[in-house]
């Protein structure tokens, strides 16, 4: 054992594209994880707050919600509001109106309103006051397979990069308690706030492609976003067989931008049949091709991460 | 008309319906593609536009003009989203946390703060495939904030009467769908017979009818899963327009380029009857 109490190891697990298989794929690694004679101690994060499924397959037993305030919405009180306009004057989101109900006083669209509150200080009455949000739940779970951390931001809401941040920080102090080695983090599509939030302070991204145009172009943002953060990364190709072109553009690419491509998983139909029994697919079809291949990048990853052997 | 389509889940199949709409309703109308996904863009992978037009997407940050700064720190204090710090004598800017709202130059009692722009991506428009108008925006890499593109990418031009709009929208359920949606007659909603899909359809019902918009489903890859999709939509009322089964080759044609009305072209006249199916839903609901 080391005597040294290093910080655990955090993966990232992005697409750019969205639905190329990153939440089946971190399943797996739970799974695969678990499943040692001596498991390493890890946590898994679903950084996807907005569209959260890897719960689905993890299956947590009792969930303990915990409240996610993030920022807050301007509301204008109708008793004080004297319809002077100068509310609506200084916002830029078109978000205030004449109320629907009264149009002798203005009303403020919470879902156009971006929380700034311009208008609080441009109000000559005092009529409108700033009301902070609950804009989600976060979860700290236990499955099967190790400790989840989650969350689900409420439909429409902002400040996703917040709660993952959040939910990020929680699994941290959570894997320095149990001496974890590794944080998984199955991050979400795109490039924007909660993907950057998802990739600060990382080691190692995995990128999961798939052969397509799509994926390659979206790869190559990704791939941008997580270099500008300084995150070293490699590529998994899944559903390799669908576009024999499109997987052998994406080696060419990997090879030319010097990035190590660490595994190709056939399409197998055993993979939404697995998500169907909200399985990982290595539990219930560890002879399959996909669990073989998604095996190999497992092993490939953990060395990558230079993860100590029990 | 104004259709978004939107699925919750990523990688259901937004982008290959909705250029495929777009091109079978091309000779019906005039029609203009929004594409909204400025995080991953790949509409133009399938509608091939010839981009005559590039702007920057900006956003206008403060400047403090030093010389006439007292440092008083109203305008830190007035920030909502710690976009300014004051050390010592001086004011720091974080564009990155700037939202350009405006406040802390109105707030400035020396008016000391000017406005800048500082370029967060670009707005692309070029005319694609079959007549169809093609709007993009690109979120620069790096950059953290896709939806004041989104914002300013709808305001390129004004929708106008026998004109339909297609907003192809970024897949989740946060601050940048709700903008894609914001104004749209219709959620074309494109989703797959799967826990995932189902889950995260629901994040997508639950922001549409906050909204009071109107919606249809597309069951793409239909048949690989169950039927808990189904009795969802059967209890939320929520019609299913078009089915597309799961087929090898589709997938394989798609992941080249193709487009599904040039691989199956009977689906353009099915893609006719699901917009008639619309303009039936929307007249109903306007009446």
């Amino acid at each position: 054992m080391s005597t040294q109490n290093s910080r655990a190891k955090q993966l990232i697990i992005l697409s750019g594209k969205g639905g190329t298989g990153k939440t089946s794929i971190s399943a797996a690694f739970a799974h695969l994880n678990a499943d040692q004679e001596e498991p390493r101690p890890m946590v898994f994060v679903d950084a996807d707050v907005d569209a959260a499924n890897l719960s689905l397959v993890l299956q947590p037993g009792n969930l303990d919600p915990k409240e996610f305030w993030g920022g807050s919405l301007a509301e204008i009180d109708p008793e004080k509001c004297i319809n002077c306009g100068a509310c609506s004057a200084v916002c830029r989101y078109d978000a205030i109106f004449p109320d629907p109900k009264n149009d002798q006083v203005q009303w403020i669209d919470p879902i156009a309103c971006d929380g700034c509150a311009a208008c609080v200080y441009a109000c000559p009455e005092g009529a409108i006051s700033m009301v902070r949000q609950q804009e989600g739940n976060w979860f700290q779970s236990n499955t099967p397979y190790g400790t989840l951390f989650h969350a689900e931001l409420f439909p429409g809401r902002e400040n996703s990069g917040k709660l993952v941040t959040l939910i990020k920080q929680q699994a941290r102090l959570y894997a320095e308690d149990i001496q974890s080695q590794c944080v998984v983090i199955d991050g979400p599509p795109g490039i924007g706030c909660p993907v950057i939030s998802a990739c600060a302070g990382t080691d190692l991204g995995l990128i999961v492609t798939e052969p397509s145009l799509m994926g390659l172009h979206d790869l190559k943002r990704v791939l941008g976003t997580l270099r500008h953060f300084h995150v070293p990364s490699v590529i998994c190709i899944n559903k390799a067989d669908i576009y024999p072109e499109g997987t052998r553009a994406i080696r060419e690419y990997a090879a030319a931008e010097g990035i190590e491509l660490i595994g190709e998983i056939p399409y197998d139909e055993k993979v939404p049949r697995a998500m169907i029994e909200g399985k990982p697919v290595t539990v219930l079809f560890p002879d399959s091709f996909a669990a073989k291949a998604i095996q190999e990048v497992w092993h490939k990853t953990t060395s990558l991460l230079q993860l100590q052997e029990d | 008309m104004q259709i978004a389509v939107a699925s919750g889940k990523g990688g259901t199949g937004k982008t290959t319906i909705a250029t495929s709409l777009a091109l079978s309703l091309a000779s019906l109308a005039k029609v203009r593609y929004f594409d909204c996904d400025v995080e991953a863009p790949n509409g133009h992978l399938f509608l091939k536009p010839e981009f005559s037009e590039s702007t920057p997407a900006v956003i206008r940050i403060p400047q403090i003009q030093t010389e006439k700064c007292t440092a008083c720190g109203r305008c830190v204090e007035v920030c909502e989203f710690h976009a300014l710090a004051q050390v010592g004598k001086n004011i720091l800017v974080f564009p990155q946390l700037c939202h350009g709202c405006g406040s802390c130059t109105w707030n400035c009692p020396e008016n000391v703060i000017v406005e800048v722009p500082n370029p967060i991506g670009t707005l692309e428009r070029g005319m694609a495939l079959e007549n169809i108008e093609f709007f993009r925006g690109l979120l620069t890499i790096s950059e953290p904030m896709p939806t004041p593109i989104i914002r300013q990418l709808k305001k390129r031009v004004h929708p106008q009467p026998n004109t339909i709009n297609i907003y192809d929208a970024p897949p989740g359920a946060s601050c940048s769908v709700v903008e894609t949606l914001r104004g749209v007659d219709f959620a074309l909603l494109v989703t797959e017979p799967t826990p995932f899909g189902l889950h995260d359809l629901k994040q997508m019902l639950g922001i549409l009818s906050d909204m009071n918009i109107p919606s249809g489903v597309v069951i793409n890859r239909d048949g690989i899963g169950d039927d808990s999709l189904e009795e969802t939509l059967r209890e939320f009322n929520i019609p299913v327009l078009l089915r597309v089964p799961f087929d090898r080759a589709l997938a394989e044609n798609l992941a080249s380029g193709r487009t599904l009305v040039d691989v199956y072209p009977e689906y353009r006249n099915a893609l006719r009857d699901l917009y008639q199916q619309i303009t039936e839903i929307v007249g109903g609901k306007t009446k």
